[in-house]
């Protein structure tokens, strides 16, 4: 009998392969769709107009179903990991997003108004005063998106094994290896966890600025999505059906 | 403080720092929030735009500094229009302090300070070592430089707020309601200290308040402007007080202007008595010879062997043997002589168990006491004086309202 680690030879890859695989396929569309979204969100600050119109179209991409998307980019870019990235990134809009935008206006009215007194042009002032003020409820969103692409990644099994840790359902289901799959849930979990964390300590280095022990009194959507945080990782692992 | 010969009437032509020529504000939707409005914005005082919300008051303000474009008229900036100049570096030279403080959360108090300097070009170390030599101006501990704004009070934060806007030394201040976010004792404060920086630094500061005790505290000149941004009137705060120019200006300045204009009224003419004046070893014959030399008070002051003042006793208490100090009435707040003015005198009698007051030198030693009675007649005189003299041309108007600082919070604890 193969022990836990002992992976079957058409995945190509060891565990630890495997696991890199995984964080290339789940981390590279979030930050695809991080790069995507600042200017989006920043039109949406800017032409208030524009924020509930695009707000439904990521909602709606976002319902679509991953395999849906397959069928059409299969096509194009064949049965290869960027076909996996590509829904994956986009998925990553409907939360980001949001998370930009009301990150972005929780400034407060006076701190821009003396921004401006000050002699601030507008992009100056976005980068340098709204967005780094933005950055707790960015990386709120980052976690939200971060865990669930980790859990998503897993269906690219279906199209040639571009899953990742996914592939290893498939193959507990051929080989009767049911240590395969419980290998894949574990790990898929494990790596979503780490890498929530990971963002919470970037944000802990990148804002000393913020109350401590009271870090929730700062934009209210960094807290509320800090203490759903771990929890996305759940849900999501239930999407891996799609 | 700026002397009252810089003040209103303005010849035309003179060249101001900041002149603003018939400017109206006229939104879209058709409000007008500023009317042709005209202001002469005296050179290193500070002028106060006062009134209700909606008067424009604020817009004006932003008007100064392109914030608010005017739809008519022009701003001048040292005669020339403010719209030639680039919109970034026009907003660089004017210190700008507003409500709430509106710090950067995500920068130190240091790089908060810091922030012009840098916008200006200067090197990251000039920019703080100019950042710490304000904290000091402002009075802040140079240890809070590396904390971070929530770590501040509010009224921390604004003191930051004030010194950030002077950072890069702009000739022109503006302040948009800055102190009206602290509480009561925190503001006065910040008052005090804006007058003294003020003393030191000879700014031009146009300051928007709603708030018609602030107005008159800090002025020089104090606009009021009524709903609809049209200027109601424009003069010193004595001036104001004396001759409102209309029943919205006169029911916007409350009820007692009479008693806060004594504000403007010094004390130095006030006759002091000091015959009723004891030391607390004086002895019973002692006393007793000199309460015959000024038979109508009723009461004799005590005071240490310095000279500084302990409470009131009835003469025969003091000729029944040595004096008891628990047992003298309190004095009250003594006022100062000279220094202050005919309010804050007029304030120590009232609150005065025996409704004399007590007026003390600069080291609070007491100098005499003087009676409600001999205090009307000063006020009575004072007034006869400036209806019959300018009412324009007297040195006192800055300098009594500076010294009534404190009068003004011992009212409004009294009442």
């Amino acid at each position: 009998m193969s022990g836990f680690f002992d992976l079957p030879s058409d995945l190509q890859h060891s565990w630890l392969g495997l696991i890199g695989l995984h964080l290339r396929e789940a981390l590279l569309p979030v930050l695809a769709g991080l790069l995507v979204s600042l200017p989006i969100a920043q039109l949406c600050v800017r032409f208030r107009w524009l924020y509930a119109p695009v707000l439904g179209l990521t909602t709606v991409l976002y319902a679509i179903p991953s395999l849906a998307f397959f069928v059409v980019l299969i096509d194009y870019t064949g049965q290869t990991e960027l076909t996996v990235m590509i829904p994956l990134a986009v998925y990553s809009l409907v939360v980001l997003v949001p998370a930009i935008v009301d990150g972005v206006r929780s400034v407060p009215q006076e701190t821009l108004a003396a921004a401006t007194a000050m002699g601030f042009g507008p992009v100056r002032r976005y980068v340098q005063v709204q967005l780094p003020i933005a950055v707790p409820a960015i990386i709120a969103g980052l976690r939200v998106a971060t865990v669930s692409s980790i859990s998503l990644v897993s269906v690219g099994m279906l199209i040639g094994n571009q899953g990742a840790l996914g592939n290893l359902l498939n193959d507990a289901n051929i080989y009767h290896r049911p240590e395969l799959a419980v290998n894949s849930v574990v790990t898929t979990a494990a790596l979503a966890i780490l890498a929530d964390a990971a963002l919470v300590l970037v944000r802990r280095l990148l804002t000393p600025w913020m109350p401590h022990g009271t870090r929730r009194r700062a934009p209210a959507e960094a807290a509320d999505a800090a203490e759903a945080g771990p929890e996305p990782a759940v849900p999501a692992l239930e999407d891996t059906v799609r | 403080m700026a002397e009252s010969g810089q003040l209103l009437p303005d010849p035309k032509g003179v060249r101001r720092l900041i002149r603003i020529d018939t400017v109206t504000k006229r939104y879209p939707d058709g409000t007008v929030a500023v009317d042709r409005l005209s202001l002469e914005i005296p050179d290193r005082s500070i002028t106060v735009l006062v009134g209700p919300s909606g008067c424009g008051k604020t817009t004006t303000l932003r008007m100064i500094n392109r914030m608010v474009e005017p739809s008519e008229g022009s701003i001048l900036l040292d005669g020339v229009d403010i719209r030639e100049q680039p919109v970034n570096s026009l907003r660089r030279s004017m210190g700008y302090v507003i409500q709430n403080a509106g710090l950067f959360q995500h920068r130190t108090i240091v790089d908060n300070i810091a922030t012009v300097p840098r916008l200006l070009g200067w090197s990251r170390s000039k920019s703080r070592a100019r950042a710490m030599e304000l904290m000091e101006r402002v009075g802040l501990d140079s240890a809070l430089a590396k904390r971070y704004p929530y770590q501040l009070s509010g009224g921390q934060q604004q003191r930051v707020g004030v010194a950030r806007a002077l950072a890069a030394d702009p000739p022109v201040l503006l302040m948009d309601e800055p102190f009206s976010a602290v509480d009561p004792v925190v503001r006065k404060g910040l008052q005090d200290e804006l007058l003294r920086i003020q003393d030191e630094l000879g700014k031009t500061i146009v300051f928007v308040t709603h708030d018609i005790d602030e107005a008159i505290k800090l002025g020089t000149t104090v606009a009021v402007l009524r709903t609809g941004g049209r200027l109601a009137q424009y003069a010193p705060p004595a001036e104001l007080l004396t001759a409102p120019a209309d029943a919205f200006v006169e029911d916007f300045l409350g009820t007692d202007r009479g008693i806060r204009r004594l504000s403007f009224f010094g004390t130095e003419g006030l006759e002091l008595k000091r015959a009723p004046i004891v030391t607390v070893d004086t002895t019973a014959e002692e006393v007793a010879a000199r309460t015959d030399v000024d038979d109508d008070v009723p009461y004799l002051l005590v005071t240490d062997r310095d000279g500084r003042p302990l409470g009131w006793s009835e003469p025969a208490a003091l000729a029944a043997g040595p004096v008891d100090v628990a047992r003298l009435l309190p004095h009250g707040r003594p006022f100062r002589h000279g220094g202050e003015s005919l309010r804050a005198a007029l304030d120590c009698a009232v609150l005065s168990p025996t409704g004399w007051a007590v007026a003390v030198d600069g080291t609070g030693r007491a100098v005499g006491v003087v009676s409600q009675q001999a205090i009307g007649e000063a006020i009575r005189t004072a007034h006869a004086e400036r209806t019959t003299g300018a009412a324009g041309d007297d040195g006192s108007t800055g300098g009594g309202a500076l010294g009534d600082a404190d009068a003004a919070t011992g009212a409004e604890v009294a009442g």
